[in-house]
């Protein structure tokens, strides 16, 4: 029996300062000090660890954001002292996409590499605007003549990238016509990506390095920032070349099986250079998430390229557009277009950009990409807050994701958490739909329920007003 | 008080217990908190002299000044109606003499709640809960903020309604057993009856508090895969056995003894994920009842899996049919894209109740994954299995149950117009018993305020009369609003209600 894919999770709490969801008001002046107080009866022990702290404000800062607003000590209080609020400073976190929400269950998922649980229900709104209007399929009954599973433990989540030729021809004389296909083989459909805006050092590529190998998938980097990293990394490394080139990088370029470059005018240039360096080298074109980018694919597939990574924006949309449509929209035109052109199978499709959640890895791959690439999300497991606007961050505080000070190996464990967290929510999708391999998954849009179709189908002959 | 009905007459269960009777009798039953939560919060400054003024004037009881007292008693701002009162003439904050009186927004109010349930659908249900009354102003009670499903689907009343109802004769019952096939009729008082909750997810007074109020409405609850505890055998004829995957606590005796037995396939708030008691949760009780091992996380695993077919699910069937000859038997499913042809497929395969569980329905514990993304909401669902149910020409056989996501009487009633014929509720009568939706049922002892938690000394913050009565007074509101609905609409029963979406528009805003 083949090895299993384990992700080794380890509890690695964050080193940078929570802000919690709920803040206790409490008016201390009219306390009566009676016997019947309801902070020693806190089931969190919250009130006991805020006290600690009070005591040493040099212990661990987690009490102040534990309070899991049950209300039991609000409506329990003698003379009713006490109020919840929201805490201001949590509802000022990240964007309109990247919602305070999402930060703070990718900061407990980087903690422990658990998959989230909760009680209750859901909680959030009925639908939204992109991935929020996709909800996967599930299956009543096993069907063990198609996609039948036996058990989680074999669902399988590897992708492969790399040229998928169709069919081999051979000379008469028995030779191979054409380059040797090289496939890289990852077991989680997702690879590491640079985040979207610059962050100073190198420590944050050195961190995502140490997590691609930990993770058996691979880091995109600047070769600059990960020179002197451990030759056992290198196979994990997908070096970004832009128009500058690659000269200096050879020796690198020998060690990887992959390298992005970037869609400018040379890019097919170099892609043919680094093929003469190294033959074996999966080359992906870096190109930006536009309707237009099918068109580019097509015509750089015919030139050979076979791996594209498409980027959208920092919140999933069309990039260079007046009106950008969301991933979700975009991604199905391509990867119709390609399935027309007869062409979907021998290329393969990396997405990054807006994936913030382990459903958006599903929902990506259930629009048509084969695997996904994380960036913001990567960032966010080490403390960011995503407060950056265009350019600059609007909060003044020590930035966690600023690399100058960071520690690769805490860094990329939570990393690791994180993906681990996601890759076991993506098993939990396969299931309920009776998905053994992730493979099946790409572009099975009969496998989702689109808001736009349902409502359609459900409330169509109702009356609008 | 007030008796709306109380007509049981003892009788002996097919399990031989004597069943007990509830009265079905509305009671005042107050929040079992020192602290009331209201939208309000109403101060009372320093510069109270005591007159008493505000006591005499509030007709809402919020200002309560007992003889004999020097001042007020602090404010039951829970009460309080807020600005619709400022339109008054017994405004207290106005009519002071001392200007020592302020109303504001209530900031806890704030961090309750989830635009599904909203802080107004808690403290409304809260206060159903408590009167057995809809709120009279100032809070919302009919519909969340969710911004879609429910919350977009309003009633279009009619000017004049089509035909003038007696509120007095308005019919909310419902018949179970549509199929004509020699099995008694189960007819339940309301179109509403609990949704399965397990031994072990949920406190002992919560399950039997369930039951107690099915008992008083002669509508049902149901136990979840947990077993059959003992002291839901005097409510035996309001009790619907679950058997679901982990088979847990199913024996011959807890099919036989009760009269609707539920298969389930799915949950709608984990579809295709199976249940999962946390180890903590997991009691000397719960493991005894549950024959596993104490402290040990329980699982109960997606799918059945002796089903890979329609036949097979028939065998299922057939099998309960046979161990209890009198049962109707339900099949609870989720809802996938093909929902309506795992509709038709039950039928066929001999159920006479199908129960659609969509897929924002409440848990004891879900990730959170599933409960936002997996399987499509009961909205759609209803509308789409109602229709192909009528276009293959069995609706009227088949009795359609649905449930995950009917928060208010309001929902109830939008469900029954889309197609339902009834609607399992669970969360709701979590929230009449006090539940604030901090979603933290799962883990360690439990639900902090001990609905959701077997812990020992949390379960006792809430008693069996309370929970019952808090149950009793929640339905005596519902009903009173499906009435109000019905006559406004000039249609004289739910069965009628059925499938009417005529009656319904979707807003294009999220809006009232």
């Amino acid at each position: 029996m083949p090895d299993k894919y384990h992700i080794k999770a380890a509890a690695t709490p964050g080193h940078f300062r929570r802000v919690g969801k709920f803040g206790s008001v409490d008016w201390r002046e009219d306390c009566s000090r009676c016997t019947n107080c309801v902070k020693p009866r806190c089931v969190y022990d919250t009130y006991k660890k805020e006290a600690t702290y009070n005591r040493d404000p040099a212990t661990s800062v987690i009490p102040l954001y534990e309070c899991r607003g049950c209300l039991s000590c609000v409506q329990g209080c003698t003379k009713g002292l006490l109020a919840i609020s929201i805490n201001p400073e949590y509802l000022a976190l990240g964007d309109e996409y990247w919602k305070p929400d999402i930060l703070a269950t990718t900061w407990n998922q980087a903690d422990s590499g658990r998959i989230p649980v909760s009680g209750a229900g859901y909680r959030g709104r009925f639908h939204g605007p992109g991935f929020d209007g996709i909800w996967t399929d599930m299956s009543e009954i096993v069907r063990p003549t198609r996609d039948g599973i036996h058990g989680r433990e074999y669902i399988s989540t590897s992708v492969d990238i790399g040229c998928k030729p169709m069919r081999l021809s051979f000379t008469p004389d028995g030779r191979l016509v054409g380059e040797t296909t090289s496939l890289i083989d990852i077991p989680i459909p997702a690879i590491l990506d640079v985040p979207p805006w610059k962050i100073s050092g190198n420590a944050l590529s050195r961190a995502r390095l140490a997590a691609a190998r930990a993770l058996k998938t691979l880091a995109v980097a600047p070769v600059a920032e990960v020179v002197g990293a451990p030759a056992d990394h290198l196979p994990h490394l997908v070096p970004l070349v832009d128009a500058g080139g690659f000269a200096g990088s050879e020796a690198i370029l020998r060690q990887v099986r992959m390298a992005e470059f970037v869609d400018e005018q040379q890019a097919l240039e170099l892609f043919r250079q680094a093929k003469t360096v190294n033959p074996s080298l999966v080359c992906a074109l870096r190109l930006p998430m536009q309707a237009s980018a099918a068109d580019r694919i097509v015509a750089a597939s015919k030139a050979g390229v076979k791996v594209f990574h498409l980027c959208a924006d920092l919140h999933g949309r069309e990039v260079g557009i007046e009106n950008p449509r969301h991933i979700k929209d975009v991604l199905r035109e391509i990867h119709g277009r390609l399935v027309k052109e007869g062409m979907r199978d021998e290329v393969t499709l990396i997405v990054s950009g807006g994936i913030g959640l382990a459903e958006h890895m599903a929902k990506t791959i259930i629009c048509g990409a084969d695997l996904v690439a994380v960036d913001t999300s990567l960032l966010v497991a080490i403390g960011c807050r995503v407060c950056r606007g265009a350019t600059e961050r609007t909060h003044q505080e020590h930035c966690a994701a600023e690399a100058g000070d960071l520690e690769p190996t805490y860094a990329a464990q939570r990393m690791v958490n994180l993906m681990a967290a996601w890759h076991s929510q993506l098993i939990e999708v396969l299931g309920a739909m009776g998905i053994r391999e992730v493979r099946r998954l790409r572009g099975e849009v009969g496998r989702a329920i689109f808001m736009e179709d349902i409502e359609r189908e459900a409330f169509g002959d109702l009356a609008c007003k | 008080m007030e008796a709306l009905s109380s007509e049981a007459k003892p009788v002996i269960s097919a399990g031989g217990e004597p069943q007990v009777t509830v009265e079905r009798t509305v009671r005042p039953t107050p929040d079992r908190y020192r602290n009331a939560l209201g939208k309000y919060k109403i101060n009372r400054s320093a510069d109270c002299v005591g007159c008493g003024d505000c006591a005499k004037l509030c007709r809402e009881g919020v200002h309560v000044k007992p003889d004999g007292y020097a001042f007020s008693l602090r404010p039951r701002d829970h009460l309080c109606i807020g600005p619709e009162c400022a339109k008054t003439d017994h405004y207290c904050v106005d009519k002071c003499t001392k200007k020592a009186l302020s109303m504001a927004r209530n900031p806890t109010v704030d961090a309750m709640g989830d635009p599904r349930w909203t802080s107004d659908l808690i403290l409304s249900t809260w206060h159903m809960a408590e009167t057995g009354h809809v709120p009279k102003a100032g809070i919302e009670h009919r519909t969340g903020e969710s911004g879609g499903g429910f919350d977009r689907i309003h009633f279009d009343f009619p000017a004049t309604p089509a035909a003038k109802i007696d509120p007095a004769r308005v019919d909310t019952g419902l018949d179970l057993n549509r199929r004509n096939d020699g099995r008694p009729q189960i007819h339940i008082d309301l179109p509403v009856y609990g949704g399965g909750m397990s031994f072990g997810s949920v406190s002992i007074h919560t399950i039997v508090g369930k039951a107690r109020a099915a008992a008083a409405w002669n509508t049902f609850t149901c136990t979840g895969e947990g077993g059959f505890h003992d002291r839901l055998k005097p409510y035996d004829n309001h009790v619907i056995t679950q058997v679901a995957t982990g088979l847990f606590g199913v024996r011959e005796d807890t099919i036989q003894r009760v009269p609707i037995v539920e298969f389930k396939y799915a949950q709608g708030a984990k579809p295709g994920l199976g249940g999962h008691l946390l180890g903590d949760k997991n009691t000397p009780a719960v493991a005894r009842m549950r024959e596993a091992v104490t402290g040990n996380a329980l699982f109960s695993p997606f799918p059945f899996h002796s089903v890979y077919s329609v036949e097979d699910h028939k065998k299922h069937l057939d099998w309960i049919k046979e161990v209890n000859p009198r049962a109707l038997v339900s099949v609870k499913v989720s809802t996938p894209t093909d929902v309506d042809m795992v509709a038709v497929g039950s039928y066929y395969a001999g159920a006479h109740i199908i129960h659609l569980d969509g897929s924002y329905g409440g848990t004891g514990a879900a990730p959170d994954i599933a409960k936002k993304n997996i399987a499509m909401p009961i909205e759609y669902a209803i509308a789409k299995v109602h229709k192909f149910l009528v276009a293959e020409g069995i609706r009227d056989s088949v009795t359609l149950i649905v449930s995950g996501g009917a928060r208010t009487a309001w929902d109830v009633m939008k469900a029954i117009a889309l197609g339902a014929d009834g609607v399992v509720i669970g969360t709701a009568e979590m929230v009449a018993l006090g539940c604030v939706r901090c979603a933290c049922c799962e883990s360690g002892r439990g639900c902090p305020r001990g609905i959701a938690s077997t812990d020992p000394e949390l379960m006792m913050q809430m008693s069996l009369d309370w929970a019952t009565q808090r149950l009793i007074n929640l339905l005596a509101a519902w009903r009173e609003q499906m009435v109000e609905i019905l006559v406004k609409l000039g249609i004289p029963s739910t069965r009628e209600l059925r499938g009417r979406s005529d009656v319904l528009y979707y807003a294009k805003e999220a809006s009232l």
